[in-house]
């Protein structure tokens, strides 16, 4: 299957010069068009009072249902907490192989844990969580190479000390998949 | 990542199977899902899994009798029980049953992380362990643990079964008993034993000092505090650690502690990073831990995250029958140990040893040993070389210095007054062995 490009669709997230620096990362790690977009999704009907946080399975369903194309790859950006039912937080999420994935960037600023705002590391971090995603829609599974952006992060630290590219191998499969 | 590791996840919510299946195949692992027992049962009969995830709570049959099926069928299965409310019992149930963890739904995403990685790491342990059963037919490292009482062998029985566990254990039994050995044995034949155990005893240190020792220190915690320091955890990362004493810890440690074993993770005393740590618990005590929970001297949740299993070690009055092969097993250690030929024992030595109480146990009863082997005339143990010998009273030694002059004396005659060769073998200088000579008044001749 050949994809024309990946589309990022910002929800409830109006800053340009962020959007713009994180596309930038994406497309030093991805070689593909990237379009970016805005949408309006009624986030009440995905949010949990009892624990203060927006589905993150109803989510990515929703934009399957609504945003997905079989010719692009489909990112979707929120500024919600999202979780799904077995863990506490996610920071996004995808199908392995799916057309669409969503990411947060709720969990990702230095705010969110009491640190002086970064703008230079939210736009890294954004960046890596977003390729990470895209990755899995594209196959790739998690990855033990230390700074490889497939590797798995539980923690915002841990994305920092990864980078946005592909290791050696992950990049040989994904080559296979563009 | 590719483990070539399986994993099955039984639970009856669709979400629950969905987001499992769905972070363990990004993870690489190999997953199939089942909605209840019987289909995971009906899955399980023509395939294996190196992992069972199982809900607890599921319509039809639940996951504990899902879990007591498993493990009657294939005993080494890992499952891990998975709950949305997490009740102590149930949990304790679970692991008695042999569940390998238990978790509460939803997850810490690091916790999944981890609990799986453990899992992996098991399955690669018990595999190296079964290799190397073909040349360990029985129970290592249980040297001191000797007797054919069935009190002895039902000790041993426990430790085997214990040990392949992961469970927490508190070993009760009174002084002496060697509950140290008990723990040892169990770490020694669990999958952990290419892993230290770390033992730490609680009752020697005071508060601050327990927990610097256990939780380690950063430089500049504390007055004295020149260089970082491990903790006790941290040393005992992937193996045991043996918390003796246990009953002697303040409130505030109990609270810690408790954390530290929902967590597997903690910080120096004066640090501020978060280290985590995958050990085991054996605690010991001669104290008994449900009436201090009853007087509120003891956390009760403490009491229940520690006491999943319980080891009891008996008293050496109860199973007096192992006290002959016990006295001439340290009879022998202890000869050996100063190089002196074996010993026999005089049958109204072991009958007096028979009937003695010992209050202070198998330690009081290798202490009377060496002792004896110390004073005895070299080739016999005699009721007169037992410190219980009322019938010959007054030809044991009461003080130490009359022990030291007839066991210098000894030593004297045996290398014929050579006085280099004795003090060689006493282990002191020739300056000293003369002093002492003069002290006591030895000679020659007697
Ligand atoms: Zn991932
Ligand atoms: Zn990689």
């Amino acid at each position: 299957m050949n994809y024309e490009n990946i589309t990022l669709i910002a929800f409830g997230l109006p800053d340009q010069d962020l959007l713009k620096a994180v596309a930038g990362v994406i497309s030093g790690s991805l070689p593909l068009p990237l379009l970016l977009k805005s949408g309006y999704l009624d986030l009440s009907e995905f949010y949990d009072p009892a624990r203060n946080q927006y589905n993150g399975n109803s989510i990515l369903k929703k934009l399957d249902d609504d945003y997905s194309l079989d010719s692009s790859k489909t990112m979707g950006l929120f500024a919600v907490d999202l979780y799904i039912p077995i863990l506490t937080y996610i920071f996004g999420q995808a199908h392995l192989n799916g057309n669409t994935g969503i990411v947060s960037i709720y969990r990702l600023t230095n705010e969110r844990y009491g640190i002086g705002k970064n703008g230079r590391l939210l736009v890294g971090r954004l960046g890596k969580e977003i390729i990470h995603e895209l990755g899995h829609m594209f196959g790739l599974i998690h990855c033990s190479d230390p700074v490889c952006v497939m590797r798995s992060s539980t923690y915002v630290e841990d994305i920092d000390q990864k980078e946005s590219r592909f290791c050696k191998a992950c990049r040989t499969i994904l080559n296979t998949r563009l | 990542m590719d483990h070539g590791i399986s994993i099955l996840i039984v639970d009856d919510e669709l979400s629950v199977r969905d987001s499992l299946y769905n972070w363990f195949i990004e993870d690489g692992y190999t997953v199939e899902c089942a909605e209840d027992a019987k289909k995971a049962l009906s899955i399980l009969e023509s395939q294996d899994f190196d992992i069972i995830l199982a809900d607890i709570k599921m319509p039809g049959m639940d996951g504990m009798e899902m879990l007591r099926r498993i493990k009657s069928i294939k005993k080494d299965s890992i499952v891990i029980m998975m709950t949305a409310f997490a009740t102590v019992d149930t949990a304790v149930q679970a692991l008695k049953e042999g569940a390998f963890d238990y978790v509460t739904k939803p997850f810490d995403p690091d916790d999944l992380t981890h609990l799986i990685r453990n899992a992996s790491k098991q399955i690669t342990l018990s595999e190296e362990n079964k290799i190397l059963k073909d040349r360990v037919t029985a129970l290592e490292n249980v040297d001191n643990l000797i007797g054919n009482s069935e009190a002895m062998q039902q000790l041993l029985r426990d430790i085997q079964s214990v040990a392949q566990s992961n469970a927490s254990v508190i070993i009760t039994g009174e002084s002496g008993t060697g509950k140290e050995l008990v723990a040892r044995a169990i770490h020694a034949n669990s999958p952990r034993r290419f892993f230290p155990m770390i033992s730490v005893h609680c009752g020697a240190l005071t508060e601050s000092l327990l927990e610097s020792e256990l939780f380690g220190h950063e430089k500049g915690a504390f007055t004295g505090a020149v260089y970082n320091r491990k903790g006790r955890f941290e040393m005992a990362d992937n193996g045991t650690i043996f918390l003796d004493e246990i009953a002697t810890i303040s409130v505030k440690m109990q609270v810690e502690l408790l954390r530290v074993l929902e967590t597997k993770s903690f910080v120096r005393v004066g640090g501020t990073k978060e280290i985590k740590s995958d050990f085991r618990v054996i605690c010991a005590t001669n104290r008994d831990l449900r009436s201090m929970v009853d007087k509120g001297l003891f956390r009760e949740d403490l009491y229940y995250r520690l006491n999943v299993v319980n080891i009891h070690v008996p008293p050496l009055r109860e199973r007096t029958e192992d006290i002959p092969i016990l006295a001439e097993y340290f009879a022998g250690k202890y000869c050996s140990a100063m190089g002196k030929p074996p010993v026999t024992f005089d049958p109204a030595a072991i009958k007096k040893l028979g009937e003695f109480p010992f209050p202070g146990n198998i330690r009081e009863l290798e202490n009377m040993i060496e002792r004896a082997i110390v004073v005895g005339n070299g080739k016999r143990i005699q009721v007169k070389d037992l410190p219980i010998g009322t019938s010959s009273a007054g030809s044991s030694f009461e003080s130490l210095e009359e022990l030291e002059k007839n066991h210098i004396g000894n030593i004297l005659e045996k290398y014929r007054w050579n006085i280099s060769a004795a003090a060689k073998a006493l282990k002191v200088d020739r300056v000293t062995l003369y002093n002492k000579i003069k002290k006591y008044g030895l000679n020659q001749n007697g």
